[in-house]
């Protein structure tokens, strides 16, 4: 029964949700979205100061939430600096993939926008067994997405 | 985006034959009364729920999670399969045999629901979809009858969101208020608090009778008596309260008294709402259509009384034989064995929950139905929930639909444990230790 569990909750995500990265509010951020999670009530609010060059200079977050929601928050706040816009939209739908897909293969996935990020991002692949788990994998990232498209709320339904 | 839709594996278990020992009463089988002195045989009931034999995860299944939804004995299924192969057709329509055999089957569902309340008539049980549309259907009809901008409605920090969106709504169409009575931090209903927000303008009161998320007993009975002085009637969403307490509508003086058939142990797809005749009458029907009227002209329409003025269509005819073979079932066990029975397991939950280090109950009101939320130091409930479901415990995790109560409480989750006429000490244990697990990863 632990193994699993064990796959789902690795040190790495532990670390992350108990110290998250990036939670804060920065003073120049030009960009937000809340994402609402109504399954569990979790919310959270992602910041982005996206340059006029289309690359964003800073992301960051608030909220509270599970171990995975408030470690994936954590760590795509980590990755997204110095991502185009359209870098950070294709390396959601490789993450989307990654999550979701039995069969992903990290080996065959060329996403231009480095495959280093989406190799840190595996140690969320646990949640594949977890389907009911895979929302809190993704609000982060759905929330992202809605910050960049101009719309301040989401959510995951 | 959608995501994946949820699995769960399930490995189909087998099935154990209700034991029937000789001299004993059957559960299922109807028994004038209650039988009150008969002693609670756990493992009988529990073979009574074909489901309860079924594994998660290689685990014999652990249901804590009554509280959304009771699972149901083979009485029920036996009860609604029979129907449809015996004596099935749409009711008060036909004058053919089958017609007729349903329909009296359909009326005596109705029967068992007054009894299980004690209403004073079965005129006085209006059939609904769920606890939901009983709720929705008074705000809708008395909102219209009898309120206007500025009038008042009486709730409490406790409600679950269906007692709290339908006014909501009608604030919006209306311009009505909500005034909230509150509670204490342990949960407790606050009486004398609550009487002083009964003013000119309060035209009615709608409360829980038991919260779903913490637990808490509402003084209903004496609620109803203070809004009564001031002559406000009051409408009690018995959702929580219906499967663990002894229910008596008038006793309690209620006007309106809703509940909702899946969490007592009966189907989903049929809910109760129980009202004094005078004040059923006065209302406007909620839904037009067929079944309702009693004439209809291309000009107007002239309405039935109740309980018939508000069910318009074919309703649901076959949940509500199967509620009423819940409420057999139910009254078989006895209605105090059963409240004994629960208030064990909660006492002892308490003290183990208590126990798990780290672990902080939420809800200690002092009168309780067998329901326990609680909080963990280091992890989310999310993943609590997720947690001991590996070890085939269910409970529900989140804000269990009361996210204002919550609020109040200061948190945005907790985890739930419920308990039902089916559960036991060892399934509690069982929860403890999977809590073990939870330690194990989060520290
Ligand atoms: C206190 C309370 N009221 C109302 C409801 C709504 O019941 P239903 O969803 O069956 O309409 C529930 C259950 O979800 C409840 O616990």
């Amino acid at each position: 029964m632990l193994d699993e569990l064990r796959e789902l909750y690795q040190e790495v995500i532990l670390d992350h949700g108990r110290n998250p990265r990036n939670h804060r509010r920065p003073e120049d951020a030009n960009r937000h979205a809340r994402g609402n999670n109504p399954i569990c009530g979790d919310t959270l609010v992602v910041y982005l100061d996206v340059g006029d060059d289309g690359v964003i200079r800073d992301a960051a977050f608030e909220g509270q939430g599970c171990a995975i929601s408030i470690a994936s928050a954590s760590m795509m706040t980590d990755v997204l600096k110095g991502k185009t816009e359209a870098q950070a939209r294709a390396l959601f739908e490789k993450f989307h993939d990654l999550c979701t897909k039995d069969d992903f293969d990290l080996d065959a996935v060329d996403n231009g926008a480095g495959d280093d990020d989406l190799e840190r991002l595996q140690v969320l692949a646990g949640v594949r067994a977890f389907p009911m788990r895979v929302k809190c994998a993704t609000l982060a990232w759905h929330t992202m997405t809605a910050a960049m498209s101009g719309e301040d709320a989401t959510s995951t339904e | 985006m959608n995501e994946a839709a949820p699995t769960i594996q399930v490995v189909p278990g087998q099935v154990v034959p209700g034991q029937v020992v000789p001299g004993q009463v059957v559960p299922g089988q109807v028994v004038p009364g209650d039988n009150s002195t008969l002693a609670y045989d756990v493992e009988r009931v529990r073979a009574d729920f074909p489901i309860l034999t079924q594994e998660v995860f290689g685990r014999p299944l652990v249901f804590l999670d009554s509280a959304a939804s009771a699972q149901k004995p083979r009485q029920v299924l036996d009860a609604m399969d029979d129907a449809y192969e015996t004596a099935y057709s749409n009711v008060h329509r036909g004058v053919h045999r089958m017609s007729q055999l349903c329909t009296d089957a359909f009326e005596a569902g109705r029967e068992k629901v007054a009894r299980y309340i004690n209403a004073g008539s079965s005129d006085e049980i209006v059939f609904t979809r769920n606890a939901t549309e009983a709720l929705n259907l008074v705000a809708d009809c008395f909102g219209r009858a009898f309120m206007k901008a500025g009038d008042e409605v009486v709730i409490s920090a406790l409600e679950h969101h269906s007692n709290i969106v339908p006014w909501h709504l009608l604030k919006e169409r209306l311009g009505i208020e909500l005034r909230i009575a509150p509670i204490d931090d342990d949960g407790n209903f606050l009486l004398d608090e609550f009487e002083a927000l009964l003013g000119p303008r309060t035209r009615l009161v709608a409360m829980t009778h038991v919260s779903n998320a913490i637990g808490t007993i509402v003084p209903i009975k004496e609620v109803i008596a203070r809004a009564h002085a001031r002559g406000v009637p009051v409408l009690v969403d018995g959702s929580q309260a219906a499967p663990h307490l002894r229910i008596d509508v008038q006793d309690l003086d209620a006007d309106f008294y809703a509940f909702t058939g899946h969490k007592v142990y009966g189907p989903t797809g049929i809910g109760v709402l129980y009202g004094k005749s005078e004040r059923l009458n006065a209302l406007p029907p909620y839904q037009g259509g067929g079944e309702m009227i009693a004439s209809v002209t291309f000009e107007k329409s002239e309405f039935k009384a109740a309980p018939h003025r508000f069910e318009a269509g074919t309703p649901a005819i076959v949940e509500a034989i199967g509620l009423g073979a819940a409420i057999d079932y139910l009254e078989s066990l006895g209605r105090d064995n059963i409240a004994a029975h629960e208030s064990g397991i909660l006492a002892y939950a308490t003290q183990r929950l208590g126990e798990v280090p780290g672990l902080t109950i939420i809800g200690r009101a002092r009168e309780k139905a067998s329901i326990v939320s609680f909080v963990m130091e280091n992890a989310h409930a999310h993943d609590i929930g997720t947690i001991v479901d590996r070890a085939g415990v269910a409970v529900r995790t989140g804000h269990h639909c009361a996210q204002p109560l919550l609020q109040r409480l200061g948190l945005t989750a907790t985890a739930r444990a419920s308990f039902g006429i089916y559960n036991t000490r060892e399934e509690v244990d069982a929860l403890v230790e999977a809590l073990g697990a939870v330690s194990e990863i989060f520290g």
